[in-house]
């Protein structure tokens, strides 16, 4: 109804690494948004280190936190990693109240991530 | 208007509405005094219950009607705790109450976590069916800190 974009997702290819510098809060009316991109990057591209940089995610609610479960399902399958990167207080209480802050791999910094 | 009442409004059932509702709630929610902890809690309530209306009451369709009012109250036998609930009010179908408790978390899987953030960040969570529409009621108490602000 409102037709404005609520989210950004820009890419950025670092050798075997792709960044995914997400802008924005990520609800239902987004989600897919991510879902497909991080999909798209671990099953069809299959690359190695997908780093999610939620520096500037404000907001996840719990579709986002399901679209987030299911790329680290499908890294693992394939064998590759995804990283989280920069979570705001409220993405990580709703990763802390889901008892999934322990599954995933959190960095502070892009650089604490890349050097991983 | 109703005694207390801060804002009653309508809303369709489409999720690009959704970053509407979390600004009203967060400035709402600062200026009744909550902490910045309890804004989050509370906005991720209210989220959380519209998506499970639109996704689920009414299966994705993006005209229907939901209500959403706020009020400032007082908890029961103790007229100096303030609180701050909220009814949201859709026209769905009846919901089965079995499907309202969430699932368990000690499975790894997306999905079915947003009743679980709804109850883990309200005081009361209560539904009912009344005249043919869903009512759903969400409280949360403002702790003496936030009351003093005020």
């Amino acid at each position: 109804m409102l037709g404005g974009k609520s989210l950004q997702i820009a890419t950025r290819a670092l050798g075997t690494t792709t960044v995914f510098d997400v802008t924005g809060d990520i609800d239902l009316a987004n989600s897919p948004e991510v879902r497909k991109a991080l999909l798209g990057e671990i099953r069809e591209k299959k690359t190695p280190k997908v780093v999610m940089n939620m520096t500037k995610v404000r907001y996840i609610d719990s579709s986002g936190v399901a679209s987030l479960v299911e790329a680290l399902k499908a890294s693992r399958d394939v064998g590759n990693r995804l990283l989280l990167v920069g979570l705001s207080p409220a993405a990580r209480e709703v990763l802390q109240l889901s008892r999934l802050l322990k599954i995933f791999e959190v960095f502070d910094t892009e650089e604490a991530a890349l050097a991983s | 208007m109703t005694q207390g009442q801060l804002l009653r409004v309508e809303l369709p059932s489409d999720p690009s509405m959704l970053c509407v509702v979390r600004a009203a709630m967060e400035r709402l929610t600062e200026a009744l005094g909550f902490t910045e902890s309890e804004v989050r809690s509370v906005t991720r309530a209210v989220d959380e219950a519209l998506t499970n209306i639109m996704r689920h009451s009414y299966g994705g369709a993006l005209n229907r009607r939901i209500e959403l009012s706020c009020l400032r109250i007082h908890r029961k036998r103790a007229k100096s705790e303030e609180g701050f609930e909220i009814r949201l009010v859709d026209y769905g179908p009846k919901i089965d109450p079995a499907k309202l408790r969430g699932r368990k978390l000690d499975e790894i899987k997306p999905g079915g976590l947003g009743l679980h953030f709804i109850r883990q960040s309200m005081d009361i969570v209560e539904f009912r069916r009344a005249r043919g529409a869903n009512v759903l009621r969400l409280v949360k108490y403002l702790a003496q800190e936030g009351r003093d602000r005020n």
